[in-house]
């Protein structure tokens, strides 16, 4: 697997949220998606950003385009330095969360990707990485 | 500071999204259209998400609390022009939108709206009677 590509953002206020959808569409545009892994990715990706901010306290992104033979892909990781998560089973089911959204951030953003996998302890910050091939 | 226009065609408003909305700007229009159906006696409300390249659950929540507040302040709210891979993405999201009345454009949308208002209005017609 080669990365072809490689960006960092910081997401550190709202506008990065914008910014990282922004920043995710125009490599998803790149790697050749259609429109809907386009929007899937897009979205999974605005899902991840807010609770970076929120829960994690603002982190970073990194965004590589990948290029595994003949598939393209698009990885994205996400990382805080924030209290991270005591129970991963429990805030992968849809409708838990510890703030007042829809609990909907991680488990649905799991759907919308192909590969996804999380590495927290708490106290120890929260790593959140997402892919998806063409 | 950014806003989202809101106009008042007769008695509903439209809000047409055209920007990508940060969570904040999201928030605020909850709120003035909120202030809006109130201030202009408005029946219905129409917003036009065709532009919107995604939904996140953060703006399917928005729609769903525009949605419930206009409910409880008897203005129907009808989201109109979402576009296929949103429809797609939202429902694999896990995120269903079944408050929130819909339709596949400003004119189905403002049909809509006037056929819910002449039912509701029958209904209290004939129970006047």
């Amino acid at each position: 697997m080669i990365v072809e590509k490689n960006e960092h953002l910081a997401i550190r206020a709202g506008d990065d949220v914008v910014r990282a959808r922004q920043a995710v569409r125009a490599l998803a545009l790149q790697a050749g998606f259609s429109l809907v892994d386009q929007t899937k990715i897009i979205t999974a990706a605005s899902e991840i950003a807010r609770n970076t901010l929120d829960y994690g306290g603002g982190g970073e992104l990194t965004l590589e385009l990948l290029r595994d033979g003949a598939r393209r892909g698009l990885r994205l990781t996400f990382v805080d330095q924030g209290p991270g998560i005591a129970n991963i089973e429990l805030a992968l089911q849809d409708g838990y969360t510890t703030g007042n959204g829809l609990g909907l951030g991680l488990s649905g953003a799991k759907r919308l990707s192909n590969d996804f996998s999380i590495d927290t302890k708490p106290g120890a910050g929260t790593k959140i990485t997402l892919a998806r091939w063409k | 500071m950014e806003q989202i226009p809101i106009l008042k065609i007769g008695d509903c408003l439209l809000v047409s999204i055209q920007v990508d909305m940060h969570d904040r700007l999201a928030m605020a229009l909850q709120d003035d259209l909120t202030s809006k159906i109130v201030a202009t006696h408005a029946r219905g409300v129409m917003i036009d998400i065709s532009a919107l390249e995604i939904v996140d659950s953060f703006i399917g929540r928005m729609l769903n609390n525009i949605a419930a507040m206009s409910r409880i302040l008897d203005a129907v709210t009808v989201v109109v022009g979402m576009q296929p891979a949103v429809a797609i993405t939202l429902v694999e999201l896990g995120l269903a939108l079944t408050g929130v009345k819909t339709a596949l454009n400003v004119d189905k949308g403002l049909e809509l709206i006037r056929r819910v208002i002449d039912d509701e209005e029958g209904q209290v017609d004939r129970r006047e009677e």
